[in-house]
């Protein structure tokens, strides 16, 4: 009989909910009572907003248990461990009964994230239990040549995932069209769309498939060298990529004549990124590994015909290299069968915002918006009214709630003048105000500005003292049309996509929302209750109990009023700073 | 733009006079690899928490990298800093799903209790506040991070009770 296992999540936003402390007492308890079962980490198992998550699987059958603290540790330690008896209260998801959250996982199709979630990412045993480095077995002993190798993933349809959605066969086939001494293939894993973890989520829960994929490209290519290009804001995935490449080359899948097979050397390291979005882009990546200042070159020549140190380069993101196992493993129709015409395959998304089921879902493209939203992601906080949903992070756009029946393929999302971008979903619901995300997006885009491009550099500027005016309740007539004209100003205007894409959040909010700029501008009023500035504050005498907590809290002393007695607002002394409806404990503060 | 740190005045008063030998080994390890600047500085940040202007100089004598091009690169990358800073870093994510569930707030209610503002330090060189782009813990919105451990779910009550925790253990 198989030993019973025991997996709990840890990937970072386990850990970040107490999955650490969840293990170390299921261990505790594992060595006090001398249980003969396996505990085991793994990675993220998508259920985020039921972080953290312990697993077992016994001879009956499997079962996930959420939001487990150490105390329910314990209960299902003692109840389900040693006495076989399920803790059916906190099982979200089982394959023997209905359990509560059934619903997140119908209709997913995990490819990309195949082992995430099953495997313990630092065990490369593990990996290869799953078929890992089979793909890359197969393709060395069966002596496949590059052209087939790259035939092969143009067969799959795949495209890139990291947004831009160009074929990646393609990609490998210009690259391995030229001829050099030297190439290199580059993993893009600089995540920065703010709202997007679907990266962190692959690399911490299974570094050995985008390792795979890397071998595989550079295989194809005639590459020997590969680099992880990693941001630093997640240090557990680079620990996770560094642990995996040492345990690859103890194993021989890295480094010289791999798996016997003589002139085919293949090693690779970790480059980590210091924090600037724009390094997203391919030719600021390379600039960015060569040591400079991450800023985009002008393209041609493309990275194909002069990358990284002026060799021929392939780059891709993460999402897709960790596709490419399975595509070999299991051939290019079993990836190809997913999708729609010219979207194929499967596409990993994080849901966040004002979703209840934030967390990270694979589902064929095709799907539609409103589907992800409603039946995976269990609809809006609180039940709120679904505003907007935002796709592509900096710089894509705001889908309203009446296209939500748009499916995600690439055409389709570009179409409504957002873009299917890495995968980061943002919900908003009815008290999100589309200006001030606007104003968001473009203070982020002002920040991460090169510099390089004028109307990148000071276009954004001047569009975002235009939102921030109108937020602040200064909007003016003309200031709608004058975002436009800046926006397409920009758009032309800029070498790389940080820049031609930065409107893009400012142009589809005004194309959907344009009654709240008006609002704003016009009014001076903001339907969301969002933009302080535009908010009257008063006081409910019905709910005021005296306790004088907004008067002393106030910093221009705009309230009146003695202990025990309701107190009021001065509103010719009111700044709009809303310290006193942050500060009331008894929800007295009107907004309105 | 990403050289709005050039127009910062120098903090002298909280420059410390800093032990240069120790990042020896990283020069040597470093010296004659081709694109190895940002690893080099990174590896100084690492030592001494921040980029002390002496080990520029040193770095750049050592290692032949021009004082001009790092001073460029160290001003380009958000991760690089040119001063001192607390013991604890606490990063507060502003990424896209912190701020619609109100990271704007936790940032607040900080910089009140610590009475510093948004990449300042606490006199007693304990804190240092910085806002950071997403952090990766979307769902666990709002999120900060105070050295490696993440904190999330968090009202500004929530934030301050966990920085005061902080300060406490380390008066004690």
């Amino acid at each position: 009989m198989e030993k019973t296992k025991v997996l709990v999540g840890l990937a970072s936003c386990g850990i970040a909910a107490g999955a650490n402390k969840v293990y170390n007492k299921l261990l505790a308890l594992q060595e006090t009572d001398k249980l003969d079962i396996e505990l085991k980490k793994t990675g993220c198992i998508g259920m985020c907003y039921r972080e953290p998550l312990v697993e077992i699987i016994d001879e009956t059958g499997s079962y996930l248990y959420g939001e487990i603290d150490e105390e329910k540790a314990v209960e299902i330690f003692d109840k389900h461990l040693k006495q076989s008896e399920p803790v059916k209260d906190y099982v979200v998801k089982s394959d023997l009964f209905k359990a509560k959250d059934d619903s997140f996982w119908e209709g997913q199709v995990k490819i990309a994230l195949r082992n995430c979630g099953v495997i313990d990412p630092e065990n490369i045993e593990e990996y290869e239990e799953q078929g890992g480095y089979k793909a890359l077995e197969k393709i060395l002993k069966e002596k496949i040549s590059q052209e087939d190798v790259i035939q092969t993933v143009l067969d799959s349809g795949i495209r890139g995932r990291g947004g831009g959605g160009f074929p990646t066969g393609l990609k490998w086939r210009f690259a391995y069209k030229y001829k050099s001494d030297q190439k290199y293939v580059i993993c893009n894993a600089d995540e920065g769309d703010p709202g997007a973890f679907m990266d962190r989520s692959l690399l911490e829960g299974d570094p050995h498939a985008v390792l795979e994929g890397l071998a595989i490209g550079g295989y194809a290519i005639g590459a020997s060298e590969g680099v992880i290009y990693c941001r630093a804001e997640y240090p557990l995935a680079i620990k996770r990529l560094n642990i995996a490449i040492e345990q690859a080359r103890e194993k021989g899948y890295l480094g010289k004549n791999i798996m016997g097979v003589k002139g085919f050397d293949f090693d690779l390291y970790v480059k980590e990124g210091a924090g600037a979005f724009v390094c997203g882009e391919e030719t600021a990546l390379i600039a960015s590994i060569e040591g400079e200042r991450g800023m985009p070159r002008k393209r041609p020549p493309f990275p194909a015909e002069a990358g990284l140190w002026a060799k021929p380069t392939n780059n891709n993101n993460v999402e897709t290299y960790a596709n490419i196992p399975y595509i070999f493993l299991n051939g290019p129709e079993s990836y190809s069968k997913y999708g729609t015409e010219k979207s194929k395959g499967t596409k990993v998304f994080a849901l966040t915002g004002k979703i209840n089921h934030g967390g990270s879902v694979e589902v064929p493209m095709g799907v539609s918006i409103r589907d992800i939203i409603f039946k995976l992601g269990g609809g809006i906080t609180d039940g709120k009214k679904f505003k907007a949903v935002q796709l592509g992070g900096p710089s894509g756009g705001c889908i309203p709630e009446y296209l939500a029946d748009t499916i995600v393929d690439y055409d389709s999302v570009t179409a409504t003048g957002a873009i299917m971008g890495s995968g980061g979903m943002v919900v908003m619901d009815e008290t999100t105000c589309m200006v001030d995300i606007a104003r968001f997006f473009l203070d982020f885009t002002v920040k991460e500005s090169c510099g390089k491009c004028t109307f990148c550099r000071m276009g954004t500027k001047r569009m975002l003292e235009i939102l921030e005016r109108i937020t602040q309740g200064e909007g003016k007539e003309g200031d709608i049309e004058k975002l436009q004209e800046l926006a397409y100003q920009i758009k032309d205007s800029s070498l790389c996509g940080l820049g031609q894409t930065a409107p893009n959040p400012v142009l589809t909010t005004i194309k959907y929302f344009r009654h709240e700029y008006e609002a704003h501008i016009k009014d001076k009023k903001c339907p969301a209750k969002n933009c302080k500035k535009l908010l009257t504050y008063t006081v409910d005498p019905e709910k005021c109990t005296g306790c004088t907590v907004c008067a002393k809290n106030c910093p221009t002393n705009a309230i009146d009023g003695e202990r025990k007695e309701v107190h009021t607002i001065r509103q010719d002394a009111c700044i709009q700073c809303g310290m006193c409806y942050s500060k009331c404990k008894f929800d007295a503060i009107i907004l309105s | 733009m990403r050289v709005k740190r050039i127009l910062q005045e120098k903090e002298t008063a909280l420059q410390d006079s800093v032990d240069l030998t120790l990042i020896d080994p990283l020069i040597e390890k470093y010296k004659s690899k081709k694109g190895s600047m940002i690893p080099i500085l990174q590896g100084t940040q690492n030592m001494y928490g921040y980029l002390p202007e002496e080990a520029f100089i040193k770095i750049a004598e050592l290692t032949g990298l021009k004082l001009s091009e790092m001073y460029g690169v160290a001003t380009f990358y958000t991760q690089f800093r040119l001063n001192p800073v607390g013991k604890h870093i606490i990063k507060v994510c502003h990424g896209t799903a912190c701020h619609v569930q109100n990271a704007t707030a936790i940032s607040e209610a900080i910089e009140d209790a610590l009475d510093i503002k948004d990449g300042e330090t606490t006199e007693d060189r304990l804190f240092t506040l910085e806002s950071v782009a997403c952090l990766g813990c979307c769902s666990l919105a709002p999120v900060m991070m105070i050295g490696d451990e993440t904190y999330g779910k968090l009202t500004g009550k929530q934030a301050v009770k966990i920085v005061k925790e902080i300060k406490i253990k380390e008066s004690n």
